[in-house]
């Protein structure tokens, strides 16, 4: 790998979070867009989420016997009632972590 | 204290739960970067160069994979595609700054910064220092980041692979979404964009399921939003 591909990596990554902030000018969004806009996270990080949870190494769909899946379960339940952040990771860290290597 | 420094400090203290997975999440970077041979120059320069966690994981996967560069610039800059959203939502609260403030401000703009300082400038309007809250916590990510990849790079292999911790991943950017639990629309919007990437992951190129899921998720929230206006 070249150091000019990293560089190129880092501008365009720059360039992903500066343009709208250069770009935009105060008020450009009315009420119904700036309510669309406020689902982004909603939209966004599912896709992070999902693919690594329900894909094994080779990309195929897993969903028996998928460890991944129980623990997640365990911490939007755990997130649920607690809305508390870390102990949300820890509760699907720990019951993962039983899961592989406990049971 | 004064507001700068109150504001910058509560952007800190903000951040500071985001950090605990993002720290695992850096030194698991750090250990692949030299397990797959870049060395610990070239490990640590992509943390401080790009500076998006999941994009250089991104990176790396296709790197050992052997893809092109020109597939490897395609992928990082759409799995980072999610910021120009991110810019746009804070455009309202961040127009009125110098452009060297819009610069550094971009440079720390990760997710788990937008998330804690998109709330914090929504409910703090008024404050004219409220910048302060997003330079606190951006560069709160940014040090543990930098910390965390270096101890990657010194732990190397002494991590087991046993221990599963890249799952943390996903645990962190799960937890981020807590609160949208809560609503239906929000499960709905959830729903299409992980269902979208899970089917994309392999059919759609150059690893752009990221950015297709979210506009599809987008689009679903679009129309909520517009269906739900036309009730009142």
């Amino acid at each position: 790998m070249h150091w000019s591909l990293i560089v190129y990596c880092g501008v365009i990554t720059f360039l992903t979070r500066f343009s709208m902030i250069f770009l935009l000018k105060k008020d450009i969004f009315n009420n119904k867009t700036k309510k669309i806009l406020s689902y982004v996270p909603a939209a966004i990080f599912p896709a992070i989420i999902f693919p690594p949870i329900f894909l094994d190494n080779s990309g195929s769909l897993d969903l028996e016997n998928n460890p991944k899946i129980w623990a997640a379960v365990i911490a939007i339940f755990v997130g649920y009632f607690s809305k508390n952040i870390i102990a949300t990771i820890f509760a699907g860290l720990i019951s993962y972590w039983f899961l592989i290597f406990v049971i | 204290m004064n507001n700068k420094l109150k504001t910058l400090a509560k952007g800190i203290f903000d951040v500071s739960p985001l950090m605990i997975p993002v720290f695992p999440f850096g030194i698991i970077y750090g250990v692949i970067g030299m397990e797959l041979g870049i060395g610990p120059y070239m490990t640590l320069g992509l943390s401080i160069i790009i500076f998006g966690g999941a994009s250089q994981i991104v990176l790396l996967q296709l790197f050992s994979g052997g893809a092109s560069s020109l597939v490897i610039f395609s992928s990082v800059g759409a799995v980072n595609s999610r910021h120009l959203l991110y810019g746009a939502v804070l455009s309202e609260h961040l127009s009125t700054l110098k452009l060297t403030w819009k610069i550094i401000l971009s440079y720390v703009m990760v997710d788990q910064a937008f998330a804690v300082s998109n709330t914090y400038f929504k409910n703090n309007r008024k404050n004219e220092n409220k910048h302060f809250h997003l330079l606190g916590a951006g560069f709160t990510c940014w040090t543990i980041w930098q910390i965390s990849t270096i101890l990657g790079i010194v732990l190397g292999s002494v991590v087991p692979e046993e221990l599963g911790l890249s799952f943390t991943i996903s645990l962190t950017f799960l937890a981020l979404l807590i609160n949208d639990f809560r609503k239906f629309k929000n499960i709905i919007v959830m729903s299409v964009s992980g269902i979208v990437a899970t089917i994309g992951f392999n059919s759609i190129p150059f690893k752009a399921y990221i950015i297709v899921a979210a506009l599809s998720a987008l689009a679903v929230a679009a129309l909520l939003t517009l269906m739900n206006s036309k009730e009142k």
